[in-house]
């Protein structure tokens, strides 16, 4: 019976709403997400102590003014004082629901200066990130294997919620996060933070937080944005001041070292082995989501690169393809996410896997040509 | 028709009248939908709501400077997916009393080997801090040329209305330069024409 | 229709339709138009209802087992577009079409050959956008709701289909209402003044005209996608001086209305069959009406409470909460209402009172969830998840959709002259009820626990719910065999149906035989 449903669905809620549940909201690590979890409590109970008045009263009904039992039916069909005490009771119960949010939205208004200024832009399908005052900027790709998604490996413990570059940031520290996007609407959200903003292309977003416990923290792309939307992940690590302090000017340094290696290699060539070695391991972590590890893509959706013009022909048109992308397809620009020796990598793989063999072999100084500065 | 019509004789110029309203209703509704575009525009130039900045010339500032506080104002510039435009600010941010003009210089380069024609695209954060963000020269406002290889330094020069609440003490203003190559006005691309190609 | 004179005889009891194919592409009768409606819809749920088989086939456990990514965004898209307007709104319309002039004493729709146009572009639009589906590039993939610029820049050229198709639609609806609006303002009986209808009318008026005033502007929405896409337009792109946001003002502004255009008519059915098997009548009748119009007119200030995450400022977020919450006082209303109407009555419960109760409890569940989501700092954490999904499948599915199960039962004695079988019925509902269940109430855990819509692959720790959810999912898709079963073997045979075969019943489609001749009240009744 019903009946019996809706008791066990209710009887389950005490352990439910039990801490950190698997099943309930998380309470996170900050002010806020704890001002939200307590909020959503306290909404969802005054809607059980709602549920548990109207539904009773409707098993009560059905039990005992069954036909068998209460033969003469009433006759009353009015009353208009009731229905003024059940419109201006449930009115004042909003109210005292709104009051509550009201206060914790306003929370959420905080405008004090941040010391930490991140900017977030999302794109098809990854998340880049780049810290406001300091040198350092990297993309954030999900780190999860392509084997693992299609069942030929196991799932690992963090199975599409893992990235190669998690985004770092302090704890203790008002941190401002600068939303954007690269070409359709996506959403960067983080459960344990209760940040979820849009990122809408053309225009930023800002959203805070102040975490108040170092840690690892995973979250997902909220918005639909084309086919990998479900493989986009968020991940933040929250370090302890000090310690982030270390890591960002660590960071900052390699990132320097990473720029004065690109400038050596322009004047040095690698080897077909080593080009076709690197170029191979690049085009699977980045090309063969789309154009499919045997090159031949997706027909009317991503073009193959096996035996075609492009790939077999034209040199540069290749090169400038793979470097600044193709404006109004999903052909991202991936000058600014791989270095000089991957780009050259992974172009010369095109022309000489598959059987395409143009021979050709794509040094760094060949890429930076078509790389803006 | 006729015989086996249900609609008696006098109802049917009733039912004519009532179809005309509605369907004036239809094509009322249809063109509020569009309406809904100029007026969202209106709304957010009163109400600053999407971050949009004013984006005419304004007035050179002729009130009060506010001395008793700063606002710390950002930059941050990107260029659109697929452009290969280098795009950076000479400073990340700059610290100003509202009221107080300051002209800051954004750098651009051409690395191809085609003259292109772009449009930046600004956006403000906070939201409502657009409203009070008054540019008296900024390269956003018209489409900006660049020879193949060439480089400029683009100025921009504004002040933040003395009026700005006072909870704003950060406002970050966010450039996106798009490629308009394709869409460039006439007058623009005759700009070419008119200076040699750079070295 | 012939129109030689003496062939036609007008007395109800031996008027035979024309028969064949022609009688059903012609037809202009109310009766024969909404029994194509109401097949078109089901067989369209049924359509919509194996994409959903086939996301949860999919979804049954983490990885890609069966389809890939971008495909799975074509199920989920269309299966929405055809569950909302190739499912839901042409069931109701036909409920429409065939009850609304028998309740009010009218002989027809005021409309006939518009209202078999309204008709027969349906399945045309729905050919199309089926067809996108096999076009080179996929068919439509960025969800029912269609945001630009994934809509615009980044989608295949199945769009242009998917434009047209939903013009056509829009045109279908725009039209039915109008005929609606018009048969009830003009052909009402004599003495069947506007608080004397039957709820079910009054329910169908307020939506016509929502369905007047914002399905033009879904079509404006449709449009400027399609101009932005192909001509040039920048309504929606930033380079052009344009803001994709404004895309989700224009859509919501439309969508809200339309998930109440979904609803209203189910208010309508639940206040006909609960009385009727109470055997006591609508508690607080002009309450009801004012409550309806109240959600109506309401449904147009709350729609941004869909963007509360695109980056809106403080004071509207406030303003779309509140007037969201208070949207939850009439709709409070009729629930207790109808509470009020079984008390103290002498309650049966055969299947349409079954469903009928279903209905009131179950979508007085979404009703909780969408007040949750009201709240807008907690809705940050809900937008975008499964706990969404959840809410409005709980009040489109065991809301809506039971609510057109409980009217085919209720109605189908009048429509074809036989009692349903009740045992099989009884069989349909306990199903129904139990899967729907165990298909819908995990997914707010889901959700709470952080797994995002519109994904096609999750991580491990949403696998077991989305097991159960799954298994839910393939049980209710069988169970609606059984309905397939009932109807048809309704349509063939049965026990004779008397003109009232339910004791409680009021209204005057009770007045006329069972099965209703195919002309009824050419002369008006008199109504007391």
């Amino acid at each position: 019976m019903s009946t019996k449903l809706i008791t066990a669905l209710t009887a389950s809620i005490p352990f439910a709403a039990s801490a950190q549940s698997s099943l309930n909201l998380t309470q996170g690590v900050t002010e806020i997400s704890q001002r939200v979890y307590d909020l959503h409590m306290t909404i969802f109970y005054i809607c059980c102590v709602i549920g548990v008045i109207v539904f009773g009263a409707m098993f009560v009904s059905m039990v005992a003014h069954r036909k068998s039992k209460n033969p003469k039916p009433a006759t009353f069909h009015e009353n208009v004082k009731v229905e003024i005490i059940w419109t201006v009771i449930p009115f004042l119960i909003l109210i005292g629901m709104a009051i509550p949010a009201t206060q914790t939205l306003f929370a959420m208004e905080d405008t004090s200066e941040a010391e930490v200024t991140v900017l977030v832009t999302g794109s098809q399908w990854k998340w880049h990130y780049k810290y406001f005052d300091h040198d350092v900027e990297y993309f954030s790709l999900l780190a999860t294997r392509q084997d693992q998604i299609n069942n030929r490996l196991d799932k690992g413990e963090n199975y599409l919620l893992e990235v190669d570059r998690p985004l770092v940031i302090p704890t203790d520290t008002k941190v401002r996060f600068l939303v954007t996007s690269d070409d359709v609407i996506h959403s960067w959200w983080v459960p344990d933070f209760a940040v979820k903003k849009d990122a809408n292309p053309g225009f930023i977003n800002e959203a805070w937080t102040k975490v108040d416990e170092p840690g690892i923290y995973r979250g997902q792309c909220a918005e639909l944005c084309g086919k990998d939307h479900g493989f986009m992940p968020v991940v933040v690590i929250a370090k302890e001041p000090a310690e982030y302090q270390a890591w960002i000017a660590e960071q900052e340094a390699i990132q320097k070292q990473a720029k004065e290696e690109e400038q050596r290699l322009l004047s040095m060539s690698m080897s077909k082995d080593e080009l076709m070695e690197l170029g191979e391991r690049i085009y699977l972590g980045n090309c063969a989501a789309c154009h499919q590890p045997n090159g031949e893509g997706i027909p009317g959706v991503f073009p193959s690169l096996k035996g075609t013009n492009m790939v077999m022909n034209d040199q540069a048109g290749h090169i400038d393809i793979v470097v600044n992308g193709k404006a109004g397809t999903a052909m991202q620009a991936f000058g600014n996410q791989l270095s000089l020796r991957e780009l050259a990598a992974v172009i010369t793989y095109e022309r000489n896997a598959w059987g395409n063999d143009t021979g050709d072999l794509i040094q760094a100084a060949d890429v930076n040509q078509f790389v803006k500065e | 028709m006729a015989t086996n019509d249900p609609t008696p004789n006098n109802a049917r110029p009733d039912n004519a009248r009532v179809v005309k309203r509605l369907l004036f209703v239809v094509v009322g509704m249809f063109g509020f939908g569009f309406a809904l575009v100029p007026l969202y525009e209106v709304f957010c130039d009163i109400t600053g709501f999407n971050g949009r900045t004013k984006n005419e010339q304004a007035a050179v500032n002729t009130r009060q400077i506010d001395t008793s506080r700063t606002i710390n104002v950002q930059f941050i510039t990107r260029v659109n997916k697929g452009m290969p435009w280098g795009f950076s600010p000479e400073v990340n941010s700059v610290r100003v009393h509202p009221g107080e003009t300051k002209v800051v210089n954004f750098l651009a380069s051409n690395p191809t080997g085609q003259n292109m024609v772009a449009q930046a695209i600004p956006s403000v954060a906070p939201g409502e801090a657009g409203l009070y963000l008054n540019k008296t020269e900024c390269f956003c406002f018209n489409q900006q040329p660049l020879a193949a290889g060439a480089d400029t330094k683009m100025p921009m020069q504004f002040y933040l209305d003395p009026d700005i609440p006072e909870h704003i003490h950060t406002l970050t203003l966010s450039y996106t330069m798009y490629d308009m190559t394709a869409n460039a006005q006439p007058d623009v691309l005759a700009t070419f024409e008119a200076t040699p190609s750079a070295d | 229709m012939s129109t030689v004179a003496g062939e036609m005889d007008h007395t109800d009891h031996h008027h035979h339709a024309p028969s064949g194919i022609t009688r059903w592409l012609f037809t202009t009768n109310h009766k024969d138009i909404g029994s194509m409606y109401l097949w078109f819809s089901f067989i369209m749920f049924l359509v919509g209802g194996s994409m959903a088989m086939v996301i949860r086939a999919e979804l049954f456990q983490p990885g890609l087992q069966l389809v890939d990514p971008h495909f799975f965004n074509q199920m989920t898209t269309v299966h929405g577009l055809i569950m909302v307007f190739g499912a839901v709104m042409p069931a109701f319309t036909g409920l429409a079409n065939w009850m609304v002039p028998l309740m009010i004493g009218a002989p027809d729709m005021a409309l006939p050959r518009m209202n078999n146009w309204s008709f027969w572009i349906l399945p045309f639009a729905f050919a199309i956008l089926l067809a996108s589906l096999f076009m080179e590039g996929g068919g439509p993939a960025f969800g029912w709701t269609f945001y630009a610029p994934l809509s615009t820049t980044y989608s295949s050229d199945s769009t242009a289909l998917f434009v047209f198709s939903v013009h056509i639609m829009g045109i279908s609806s725009i039209m039915g209402a109008i005929n609606v609006i018009v048969t009830i303002m003009n052909m009402r009986a004599p003495g069947m003044t506007y608080m004397k209808m039957p709820l079910f009318v009054w329910t169908w008026f307020i939506t016509a005209f929502l369905l007047i005033a914002v399905m033009p502007v879904l079509a404006g929405a449709v449009t400027m996608v399609l101009t932005d896409k192909y001509f040039g337009t920048s309504f929606f792109d930033a380079a052009g001086g344009g803001d994709p946001v404004l895309f989700q003002h224009i859509f919501w502004f439309f969508g809200h209305p339309e998930v109440y255009i979904m609803i209203l008519p189910s208010f309508g059915i639940i206040s006909a069959i609960i009385p009727a098997f109470s055997r006591k009548r609508l508690f607080g009748y002009s309450s009801m009406v004012y409550a309806t119009a109240a959600i109506a007119g309401l449904s147009f200030i709350v729609w941004a409470h869909h963007m509360f995450t695109t980056g809106m400022p403080v004071a509207a977020e406030i303003f779309f909460m509140y007037a969201t919450m208070l949207i939850s006082v009439p709709t409070g209303v009729k629930v207790f209402n109808w509470v009020a109407t079984m008390w103290r009555g002498s309650i049966t419960f055969e299947t349409p009172m079954l469903f009928a109760l279903a209905f009131v409890i179950l979508f007085t569940i979404g009703g909780f969830s969408g007040l949750m989501l009201a709240i807008t700092p907690v809705d940050f954490q809900y937008h975008d998840t499964y706990f969404v999904v959840a809410h409005f499948h709980y009040v489109l599915v065991s809301g809506a959709i039971f609510s057109i199960m409980a009217a085919a039962y209720y109605w189908l004695p009048k429509w074809t002259g036989h009692m349903y079988d009740e045992t099989l019925a009884k069989w349909h509902f306990w199903c129904s009820l139990i899967s729907v269940n165990l298909l819908f109430f995990p997914m707010h855990f889901a959700g709470l626990a952080g797994m995002p819509r519109r994904i096609p692959d999750y991580s491990l720790q949403f696998a077991d719910i989305n097991q159960i959810v799954s298994i839910g999912g393939f049980a209710f898709g069988l169970s609606q065999l059984i309905f397939l079963w009932v109807v048809i073997k309704c349509a063939r045979g049965g026990e004779k149906a008397p003109a009232k075969p339910w004791e409680g019943a009021e209204g005057l489609e009770w007045t006329v035989p069972s099965p209703a001749p195919y002309h009824t009240f050419e002369t008006p009744p008199e109504v007391k």
